[in-house]
């Protein structure tokens, strides 16, 4: 693996090279373009329906980027830690559930509702954390798997009328401030969900660049090892579980303010596996990998049902278009090459592309 | 008294299906060490498959001798499906564990979408033969056919295992593989080709649960293998990881606990469940039994 | 006179440490050659690398022939039909399975299974046919995997730490046992005891530091008590 910065046989890096390097500012620049991508009205055929600053397509991007979080937060889990979690739905839906619950039935203002519910999640994920990491590999997968489960027949069985069992729930928008509900703030939801994307991704890099994090990345590489140096790898793994709880949390609170409601299929195991998807797409443990890839995700799946509606493809003999308009059909095919032909993910695809590499941020 | 018979026969029924379900994974896991998303997939062509034979199939339908015919296509399907995915998929990536679980996980989720595309989102209504529906009486409660079914195909398909594992070469070598397979390999055998027969073993025990567990709910969806296979995880994992017996134990387990709690109070008994599986991993890591394929 | 198994240059390098770096030795078609070395040296990594049992994280490189071909990369199964026989430390019998069982499992397509050899070496194997080997003592257990690899012709053997763990008479009767054997199969032989080592081994090679620090006779090597002392640590097993 490559790294961003030069090392000279002293084996001390040299940060001058470092301070020019492009992957030092991209973020930012990309970060820039976000924000401002309301301002413009350019039309993009073929990407997006509608000019990129109409609602439809501002909304697009907002779940785009909601799930880019989620990815990123997963990836504390998966690609940092190597914790393979099929159980990660159960933090979104709380989230998701959480915040509606709590504006809706319990008449609590926006920002406190937000508050519990992130805070609720991370409180959840470290009970059921404490338990599921008793375990090891493939019975922690069964075991986070299990709970979720829990979490989605919670949810359809609709306990004392509060989350609205297979209809859902939708949200009570009167107790939520004006410039985030109605077609017209879409664009203000769209900078919250920026706002989300942002916090996670500071959070997951900075507990990366932090001491705890290359615990974590020795427990993914050999935790016996860990456990020689005098170190709890159920500690550090907790820490991580919990906090991923916690991001997966605002996220869901956020999806619920962006969607206006919460529905019972944020809660069912597909969705954890389609978060598995996206960060494996983007390359778990890279940098910037899962935002990538959950982003892309999404719009795809998006993007596939218009698609699978097209002409196009209607005019394809039956065998062909029934499958193809089926988003996941052609998502599930692709991630199964994906395993196959490009292990690290798009983030890895830079190793084989060599000149461009420069361009995109290092592994960590 | 007759409540508690009948309750106490739907919860074995039920064990019969997680059973069915289970035993396959369990041996794929102990074999393999494929945790295998897809294998919810095996149960809905063994369901589908079925559906649409006893409709098309010229000799098959939705009674009778017709009917077992389907169940017998179904499972064919079902077992023809896992075979090819493991020799197809899984192998390549022989060792990869991770790899292995991320291609099932694709395959499950591909598989669905096809099912739906073929057939559509929405239930189907599964042919039921007017055998199953019927009732017999035990002592004082009326029990409907199809737990009989059930757990009669469950037994068989027990019986059947255990004997194939325990009297046949390849099922001493899948025995053997379960507790070391790097040792089989150091006695000159291919444990390899065992991969692709154990599959295709738990393909067809699943598509078996699919075929029997349309006949128990009346009808099937694209997505009624997942939830099944969440059950039948968790059979797997109080079982032991890897052991037939074990999680025929664990599904009986399972299914009267499942049964009794939710007649008392509806959705608790799946909770308790979970509870159950927790408890079980709290106290023992390894869940009930070892990793040795018959215990 | 050719080698029957000729190692050059073998690195293995698992997580980050290497153990062994440029291994380079052969084993003679007579005789049993002992592979000597401090615990956590290698010993048991070098006959894994041999036989492809490393796990997939590890990097190995160099090469490996037997019997004058190249068998790096080889898959195991195909190896051990090679007529390279193995038997690991700490024995890796089923513990579920019994003895007979076990015995029936290393049984091969094409060829006849030996079991006047196994039986005549330990009787005591077909006593205990029925019982599962996971209950039977140590040096029982460590007859069966002994008796298990020899129901197959072999060309070579390699056998890691056979006495490991043995009462002193129970190590006698298994090092008369592979003494026996090693009459008929060259051996590359793995053992801690080396009173054991004296009296069984020709050829010696002694791995220190990830390296090959001695090769030459065996004698040579256990008679120089300092020699002895300075590539193994104290002579275990030495009266
Ligand atoms: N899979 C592995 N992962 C990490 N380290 C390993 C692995 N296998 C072996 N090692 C390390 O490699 C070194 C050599 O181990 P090996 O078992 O080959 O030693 P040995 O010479 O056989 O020792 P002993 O005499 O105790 O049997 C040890 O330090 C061991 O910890
Ligand atoms: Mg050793």
């Amino acid at each position: 693996m490559m790294t961003d910065t030069a090392v000279t046989p002293g084996g001390t890096s040299t940060p001058a090279k470092r301070r020019w390097h492009p992957a030092r500012f991209g973020p930012l620049v990309v970060l820039a373009v976000l924000i401002a991508l309301p301002y413009w009205s350019i039309e993009i055929p073929g990407v997006f329906d509608t000019a990129i600053n109409k609602p439809g397509t501002l909304q697009l991007l907002a779940l785009c980027l909601v799930f880019g979080a989620l990815a990123t937060g997963y990836d504390l889990l998966f690609g940092r830690t190597g914790l393979l979690s099929f159980g990660h739905a159960l933090y979104f839906a709380a989230g998701v559930y959480g915040t509606d619950v709590l504006i809706t039935k319990a008449g609590y203002p926006l920002w406190q509702a937000v508050l519990f519910a992130v805070v609720g999640t991370a409180t959840i994920a470290a009970a059921l954390g404490a338990v599921a990491l008793r375990t090891n590999g493939i019975a922690f997968a069964m075991v986070t798997l299990a709970f979720a489960q829990v979490g989605a027949i919670t949810i359809g069985r609709d306990p004392g009328g509060v989350t609205g069992g297979e209809e859902g729930l939708p949200m009570d928008t009167a107790k939520v401030p004006d410039a985030l509900v109605g077609v017209t703030n879409t664009v203000n939801l769209y900078w919250l969900a920026v706002g989300v994307a942002v916090i996670t991704v500071l959070v997951v890099h900075a507990i990366a660049d932090a001491p705890a994090g290359r615990v974590l990345a020795a427990i993914r590489d050999d935790e016996r090892r860990v456990g020689v140096l005098g170190l709890d790898p159920y500690r550090y793994k907790l820490f991580a579980f919990t906090v991923a709880g916690g991001l997966a949390g605002l996220a869901g609170a956020m999806y619920a303010l962006l969607i206006g409601g919460a529905t019972p299929h944020v809660a069912v195991s597909d969705q954890t596996l389609t978060l598995l998807v996206m960060v494996v797409l983007g390359g778990p443990g890279t940098r910037w990998g899962p935002l990538i890839g959950g982003m892309l995700f999404t719009y795809l799946d998006y993007r596939l049902v218009s698609f699978g509606r097209s002409d196009a493809v209607d005019s394809l003999p039956g065998v062909l278009s029934g499958p193809l308009s089926q988003p996941l059909f052609v998502l599930g095919t692709v991630f199964i090459l994906a395993v196959y032909f490009f292990p690290g993910g798009l983030a890895g695809l830079r190793t084989r592309l060599g000149p461009l590499a420069r361009w995109i941020p290092d592994r960590r | 008294m007759s409540t508690v018979v009948l309750l106490t026969l739907t919860g074995l029924g039920l064990a019969a299906l997680y059973f069915l379900v289970a035993s396959g994974l369990a041996l794929v896991f102990g074999l393999a060490d494929v945790l295998n998303f897809a294998h919810g997939l095996f149960l809905s062509v063994g369901a589908y498959g079925t559906w649409w034979a006893s409709g098309n199939l010229p000799g098959a339908g939705a009674s009778g001798w017709g009917f077992v015919l389907a169940v017998i296509f179904g499972v064919v399907c079902g077992t023809v499906v896992a075979a090819l995915v493991e020799l197809v998929l899984i192998r390549p990536l022989y060792s990869r564990t991770i790899e292995q679980v991320l291609v099932t996980v694709g395959l499950s989720l591909a598989g669905v979408a096809l099912l739906q595309a073929s057939w559509g989102a929405d239930p189907r209504t599964y042919p039921r033969p007017q055998w199953t529906q019927e009732l017999t009486e035990v002592a004082g409660a009326r029990v409907p056919n199809d737990r009989f079914l059930l757990i009669g195909a469950a037994v068989i398909v027990l019986a059947g295992l255990l004997a194939f594992l325990k009297f046949t070469r390849i099922g001493l070598v899948i025995r053997a593989g379960v507790e070391d397979r790097s040792m089989v390999t150091a006695l000159g055998i291919d444990v390899r080709r065992a991969f692709t027969l154990v599959f295709a073993i738990g393909g067809a025990a699943a598509a078996l649960a699919g075929a029997l567990g349309g006949v128990y709910a009346g009808s099937i969806s694209p997505t009624g293998g997942s939830s099944l296979l969440i059950f039948g995880f968790i059979v797997v994992v109080i079982g032991g990881m890897g052991s037939v017996v074990g999680a025929a134990y664990a599904a009986v387990a399972v299914g009267l606990l499942q049964q009794f709690v939710n007649y008392t109070s509806p959705g608790l008994g799946d909770i308790c469940v979970v509870a159950l599986l927790a408890i079980v991993l709290l106290i023992r890591p390894q869940g009930i039994t070892g990793k040795v394929a018959t215990s | 006179m050719t080698a029957i198994l000729d190692i050059s240059d073998l690195s293995v390098k698992v997580g980050g440490s290497h153990i062994l770096q440029g291994v380079t030795f052969s084993v003679q078609p007579q005789g049993v050659t002992a592979l000597l070395g401090r615990n956590g040296v290698g010993k048991t990594t070098t006959l894994k690398a041999v036989l492809g049992l490393m796990p997939r994280a590890a990097e190995i490189t160099g090469r490996v022939g037997y019997a004058g071909a190249s068998i790096t990369r080889q898959p195991t199964f195909r190896l051990v039909r090679q007529g390279l026989g193995y038997v690991p430390e700490d024995r890796g019998v089923f513990a579920g399975l019994t003895v007979a069982e076990n015995l029936r499992l290393a049984e091969r397509a094409g060829s006849t299974p030996d079991y006047d050899t196994v039986h005549g070496l330990f009787p005591e194997l077909r006593k205990r046919a029925r019982q599962r080997a996971g209950t039977l003592s140590g040096g029982q257990q460590q007859m069966l995997a002994i008796g298990r690899v020899l129901l197959n012709p072999n060309r070579l053997l390699l056998i890691d730490e056979p006495t490991k763990g043995l009462a002193p008479k129970v190590v006698t009767e298994v090092a008369a046992a592979l003494e026996a054997v090693a009459a008929v199969v060259p051996m590359l032989l793995v053992e801690q005891n080396l009173a054991v080592v004296r009296r069984m081994a020709r050829h010696a090679v002694v791995i220190a530091n990830g390296r090959v620090a001695y090769t030459g006779g065996a004698s040579d090597l256990l008679d120089y008590t300092e020699k002895t002392k300075a590539l193994l640590g104290v002579g275990k097993g030495e009266h």
